[in-house]
């Protein structure tokens, strides 16, 4: 690939209604690197743990180079009967795009062997979009002056009535990355409403040390999910410009910090489109695959988002992976990971999800919103009083949990809402 | 032995049909027709599963008079597999629970040393107990003291459909155990499942042998077809298979005086 193309200079914009002083500041975090701080360096309060799984994903990225891969690996990989490392690269390189329907025949065949034709569904709710953060790709930044909003203790009951009326019986909770709007007593007031609500509940949060995950787990929550974003340091440092995100080690160590701290299960991925997503896509599997050897009943699980058109910037493509490319993703890590859960979210078309969750896709979102306090006004019901925080990204797939039923049903899938016992 | 007589008992219920059927992994659309052809008197369902508000719930698609077969999958240890079962009590799944605990998120192999535990636990409490498990002779024997009413070897991996990888121990555990033993995952094809009746073993489960089929309620059609004729094979005791040269009909040794 292209460095010109590495760099995603395109995504970064200025917005209307910057103070010129805030200007400024956002300039020259963009503009001088010598102002922005170490992203290896932790931060006072950040747990370090023992662990070297970060070094072996570097190590293995770093080794990675995808061009060097020909049909004849990629041939062997699909003619085996396990998936090795090796042939794991071979399925993610150029090489593998002509097998693609082979790949996804395997694949599909893995799936089914593993979970049968069942997809599971879930809705994000985002109780908060307050950040600390400069990531230059994402809505909820701190130099995008969106309506920003926390949602009280009634407001989230209100939002996770109108949900849990729909049917819905998991729940992914999110906010925006600020620890002080949205404080870990907080969201562990969250987790406990909408445990006596749905049957699953996750949390997509800011990263955390163990005692507070320990925390959130006696609270109610069952799994955690973080995105790395990108697993390649240098182009993290350029997209993450200030904040506690920009810690790359310490948001690495996140799922083994949730899983010491007793969660059931942890949820990778990389926002593919911000670097080589080959690379990246290499760097999740083995992230997850590492952590599932060490913690072998965890609960596994894979995600992989393109970036989308967000408030105030329209134009946000996901650069160089096309729907192909993902779906070839898809397909390796279905491969190399037979077990793990793969989500697609709204991001994605309704098409292109209809297509992979007969591939390679377990769980799909549905009834999604990716801003603060509008589940009522969607839902059809009355909108809120106080008003609503703007979106994080514009989702593409906006089905209901009844629509989204509904297609799986007509797909021949076998929809689920739970499969889990709060024990 | 007529046929009408061939039937084995769990917990005090007698069942002529030596097929369990899974239900996890395919539409509760085709879970009547599954049972209808397969001739199936016991349905194994996942506790975590019938444990729903959902409209769609799959205790509501199981013909009445079917023996249900709750299991306890997600289960981590043996206090939480009792939980479960309590749970599927609750729930009117009956008094019959498929032990099944797994500490691993990869193979899905089942913790003998919970097994065991939960066995106990669980049968002191009236329960009619079929543990899950990996063959090891001294495990079962551990199984048949803590009451279980069969035990239920893997064949191979769940979810491999390889079939018997596992055969000369789950042999061990026929030859040796006075229950009855029911092969429990990895049984992908009706020819695996033939030859596993065929060894002694007194039932089979499978799921995602069917669930991978082009055709559901076709499939477990086969699967009782094969059991039935391996029944009948080893009631009617297998003939010896010669490395070599045909059998004489007359004792080489007949000459002898």
């Amino acid at each position: 690939m292209g460095n010109n193309d590495a760099k995603r200079s395109d995504l970064i914009f200025d917005a209307e209604g910057l103070s010129p002083a805030a200007l400024e500041r956002k300039h020259k975090l963009e503009r001088d690197p010598s102002c922005r701080a170490d992203p290896m360096e932790y931060l006072p309060g950040m747990e370090v743990i023992d662990s070297d799984v970060k070094d072996i994903v570097r190590a293995a990225m770093a080794g990675y180079d995808p061009s060097v891969y020909t049909a004849r690996d990629v041939r062997r990989a699909l003619d085996g009967d396990r998936c090795t490392e090796e042939d794991f690269k071979a399925l993610l390189s150029p090489a593998a795009a002509p097998f693609l329907e082979e790949m996804a025949g395997k694949a599909r065949a893995a799936t089914v062997r593993h979970f049968g034709n069942t997809v599971y569904i879930f809705t994000p709710l985002y109780i908060a979009n307050h950040c600390e953060n400069y990531c230059v790709y994402c809505g909820f930044n701190c130099y995008n002056p969106i309506r920003r909003m926390k949602l009280d203790k009634g407001q989230i009951e209100r939002e996770m009535d109108v949900i849990a009326k729909s049917g819905m019986e998991e729940v992914l909770i999110l906010t925006g990355e600020s620890r002080s709007a949205s404080g870990v007593e907080y969201i562990g007031d969250a987790c406990e409403l909408a445990r006596s609500r749905f049957r699953l509940v996750g949390l997509e949060v800011y990263p955390m040390n163990t005692d507070e995950y320990r925390y959130l787990r006696s609270r109610g929550a069952d799994y955690v999910t973080v995105f790395q974003e990108t697993y390649d340091v240098e182009q993290y440092e350029k997209l993450h410009l200030m904040g506690r995100k920009r810690v790359w080690p310490y948001r690495f160590d996140a799922q083994e910090r949730a899983l010491r701290g007793g969660m059931r299960g942890v949820a990778f991925s990389a926002l593919l489109g911000l670097s080589d997503f080959r690379k990246d896509a290499l760097a999740t599997a083995l992230h997850a695959s590492i952590l599932q050897r060490r913690y072998p009943g965890a609960e596994i699980s894979l995600s992989c988002p393109r970036l989308r058109p967000i408030t105030n910037h329209p134009d946000v493509r996901p650069g160089e992976i096309g729907e192909r490319e993902l779906c070839q993703v898809l397909c390796a890590y279905r491969l190399f990971m037979p077990f793990a859960g793969i989500t697609v979210s709204s991001r994605e078309s309704a098409s292109f999800r209809n297509g992979i969750t007969k591939i390679a896709a377990t769980k799909v979102s549905a009834g999604v919103s990716t801003g603060i306090g509008d589940h009522a006004s969607k839902y059809g019901e009355e909108k809120s009083a106080d008003g609503e925080g703007d979106e994080q990204f514009e989702i593409s797939d906006a089905r209901s949990l009844s629509k989204m039923y509904a297609d799986l049903v007509g797909e021949g899938l076998q929809p689920v809402l739970n499969d889990y016992l709060y024990l | 032995m007529a046929e009408s007589q061939d039937t084995f008992k769990l917990g005090g219920k007698e069942f002529s049909s030596r097929f369990i059927l899974g239900s996890g992994k395919y539409s509760l659309s085709l879970v009547r027709a599954a049972v209808e052809h397969a001739g199936a008197q016991i349905i194994t369902l996942s506790v975590r599963r019938a444990n729903t508000a959902e409209k769609e719930n799959i205790l509501d698609f199981i013909p009445k008079g079917v023996t249900l077969l709750p299991n306890t999958s997600g289960a981590r240890d043996a206090d939480e597999a009792v939980r479960i079962a309590r749970l599927a009590r609750e729930l009117g799944c009956g008094e019959f629970v498929k032990i099944e605990i797994m500490r691993d998120s990869k193979y899905l192999l089942p913790d003998n040393y919970e097994t065991i535990k939960a066995t106990e636990r669980l049968a002191a409490e009236g329960f009619t107990v079929l543990p899950y498990m990996y063959p090891d002779l001294n495990v079962a024997r551990d199984l048949v003291k803590a009451g279980a009413a069969a035990v239920m070897p893997l064949g191979a991996p769940i979810g491999s459909n390889k079939g018997l990888a596992t055969a000369d121990f789950i042999q061990i555990l026929i030859d040796e155990i006075d229950l009855p033993i029911i092969v429990d995952a990895g049984i992908g094809a009706p020819s695996q499942a033939c030859r596993a009746m065929e060894m002694g073993a007194a039932a089979i489960m499978a799921n995602t042998a069917l669930a991978t089929s082009g055709d559901v309620p076709r499939m477990a059609r086969a699967f009782r077809l094969a059991i039935e004729a391996g029944r009948e094979a080893y009631l009617a005791g297998l003939g010896r298979v010669l490395a070599r040269g045909a059998a004489a009909s007359d004792p080489l040794t007949g000459f002898l005086r």
